[in-house]
């Protein structure tokens, strides 16, 4: 009686889980296979999961040769790889002193900090396209870039980090003469690289997939990061050509989620230990 | 403390280490600091001054109007449909993403073997770019050529127009939204999960509390509280700023149904460049925003002292 009941409770978990699991990779089935039907196949009515006639080659060149979808990928790699370098030049010095130095402001600038970090780009994003439509670097990376060089969710989580560093160590290599700079470079962001890497993913992540600010600033196709090019595919190609629409998304979706298959503890410890999108 | 100096030393020099100490923190902290005035707080004065003023983009001088955008905005049958639709999207979302979230870590915390598979399917949407699946769910959800449909239609249900007709369309956008967080709620719950003593459960069981949903409510949900109101917060404010699965799949159509918050904000910003009305929308929003905050700010505090 008690065997029975196990095996129903788990055929009934595991039921549960794989119709979830069916409805979340629905639409990344139905892109992939889309993606190597040639058109005939897409526009009849009947349902049918794997194509006759394999289009692959058809669909993902014409994916290619329309719109610049390695560019788009290679934008977004500039854009991302840039915000990500600024962002830790700046909030590691400034996390670090935050947490091990006493200076002047230092209570103030933690509570704009904490202030900061409710704000969400859309907030301060009119005054700062009608200030880069002034010094006329729309357009520009630099434009895709500069709302997001600070992170003050950077400051914040590393701080936590950085003051459970042991202030002994700090004191000794201070007598052995080490100046404040090496000391951050050389001892405490190593021992903080858990909690950087984290980071890094938690940006690329969300600086990869950002519609909402590229959609501002960008209007010339050659800039465009991935999700901004997949908008100007779709919008050129007017939804007539399903098969090369499901390659790009394919192709423009791909490199994250191999990153992500790849990585995957990274990717999960990061989400868990940022937790905020 | 890092003031405090090992052994005897001068008055002179202790004094000296502190101003170093002092110069360094400002100097470490002035790149963060200039980023901070002039990329948030800086235009954050701007907007909440051209929110009282009549500008528009390319006008060459403005006047004061005090409350008017904020008047119009109140009146604008269009900002109250995009408000309205807004809440009613966070409203389906919300307890979906949550629930559903905290079902699948409990349910996917169980297993041994198949762990690891269930963990990638569900976290995958949240990886992948928004943009290109919701283009491509336009295509599973199209009338005739998609796969719900077809399916439907084997169920002997009608065909339905599920982003042109008003009344589905933003129920449909909101299992959308479902189906892209659930997997990030899902992870933060497993880690909430993976934090509570194996023993309890040990524990609970020689007290006789054999049923796995004893054992869920006794044990797990009060032990996930402070994760639970986490994952509430940040699903809140995610849901609240939808805007990318609008913009892509009904541009707020059909006739308003789907119009949001934030997308009225870039028509208004950014499209017809009214921009002091704009302003006014954005001030409408953070404030909902800094509501939502205001209780993270809690909800963080609490987690890290019981968490």
């Amino acid at each position: 009686m008690k065997r029975v009941r196990r095996v129903v409770g788990l055929l009934l978990v595991h039921g549960f889980l794989l119709a979830g699991a069916a409805f979340v990779l629905l639409p990344f089935v139905w892109m992939l296979v889309t993606s190597i039907k040639p058109p005939d196949e897409i526009f009849t009515a009947t349902l049918r999961l794997w194509p006759r006639h394999v289009a692959a080659v058809d669909n993902y060149s014409r994916a290619l040769t329309s719109a610049p979808l390695l560019r788009f990928g290679l934008n977004g790699l500039i854009v991302c790889a840039g915000i990500l370098v600024v962002q830790l030049l700046v909030a590691i010095p400034c996390a670090y002193a935050l947490a091990k130095l006493r200076f002047p402001g230092r209570n103030v600038l933690f509570v704009l900090t904490l202030l900061a970090l409710a704000i969400p780009v859309q907030v301060p994003a009119l005054p700062l396209y009608i200030a880069l439509a002034n010094i006329g670097l729309l357009n520009t990376y630099v434009s895709m870039m500069v709302p997001f060089f600070l992170s003050v969710f950077a400051i914040f989580l590393l701080r936590q980090f950085f003051k459970g560093f042991p202030d002994d160590i700090l004191q000794a290599a201070r007598l052995d003469g080490m100046s404040e700079l090496e000391i951050v470079w050389r001892i405490v962001v190593p021992s903080a690289w858990p909690a950087i890497a984290a980071f890094a993913v938690f940006s690329f992540v969300a600086h990869w997939n950002d519609l909402y600010w590229p959609l501002i600033v960008i209007s010339d196709a050659n800039l465009a990061p991935p999700p901004l090019g997949m908008m100007f595919f779709a919008d050129a190609e007017t939804g007539s050509n399903y098969g090369a629409l499901t390659a790009a998304a394919t192709i423009l979706t791909a490199p994250l989620v191999i990153a992500f298959l790849l990585a995957r503890r990274h990717f999960i410890a990061g989400i868990t230990m940022t937790g905020v999108k | 403390m890092s003031t405090l100096v090992q052994g005897p030393a001068a008055p002179g020099g202790l004094r000296r280490r502190e101003l170093m100490e002092k110069l360094t923190g400002m100097g470490f902290a002035l790149p963060a600091t200039l980023l901070l005035l002039t990329t948030s707080l800086a235009p954050l004065a701007v907007l909440v001054v051209m929110a009282f003023t009549d500008y528009d983009l390319g006008n060459l001088d403005f006047k004061f109007i005090g409350l008017a955008n904020f008047g119009k905005a109140m009146t604008d049958p269009a900002f109250r449909r995009a408000l309205w639709n807004t809440f009613m999207y966070v409203a389906i979302v919300l307890p979906l993403a949550v629930g559903l979230g905290l079902l699948v870590a409990v349910l996917v915390h169980g297993r041994k073997r198949t762990r690891s598979f269930y963990e990638v399917v569900y976290f995958l949407p949240v990886t992948s770019t928004l943009i290109a699946m919701a283009t491509v769910w336009t295509f599973v959800l199209h009338p005739k050529l998609g796969p719900v449909n077809a399916l439907l239609d084997a169920l002997g249900i009608e065909r339905q127009a599920f982003l042109s007709d008003p009344g589905l369309v933003l129920p449909t956008l909101a299992l959308i939204g479902v189906w892209h967080l659930a997997g990030f709620n899902m992870v933060l719950f497993l880690a909430g999960l993976t934090a509570i003593p194996k023993d309890l459960y040990e524990a609970a069981e020689v007290d006789g509390c054999a049923n796995p949903i004893d054992r869920f409510l006794t044990i797990t949900w009060p032990l996930l509280g402070p994760t639970t109101m986490f994952v509430i917060v940040t699903t809140s404010i995610t849901a609240f700023k939808v805007f990318d699965t609008v913009a892509v799949m009904t541009h707020g159509g059909p006739i308003g149904a789907s119009e949001v918050l934030l997308y009225s904000i870039y028509l208004e910003g950014f499209q017809y460049f009214h921009t002091a009305y704009a302003a006014a929308l954005t001030v409408v929003f953070l404030a909902f925003i800094l509501v939502f905050s205001v209780i993270q700010a809690f909800v963080l505090d609490r987690r890290t002292h019981y968490g």
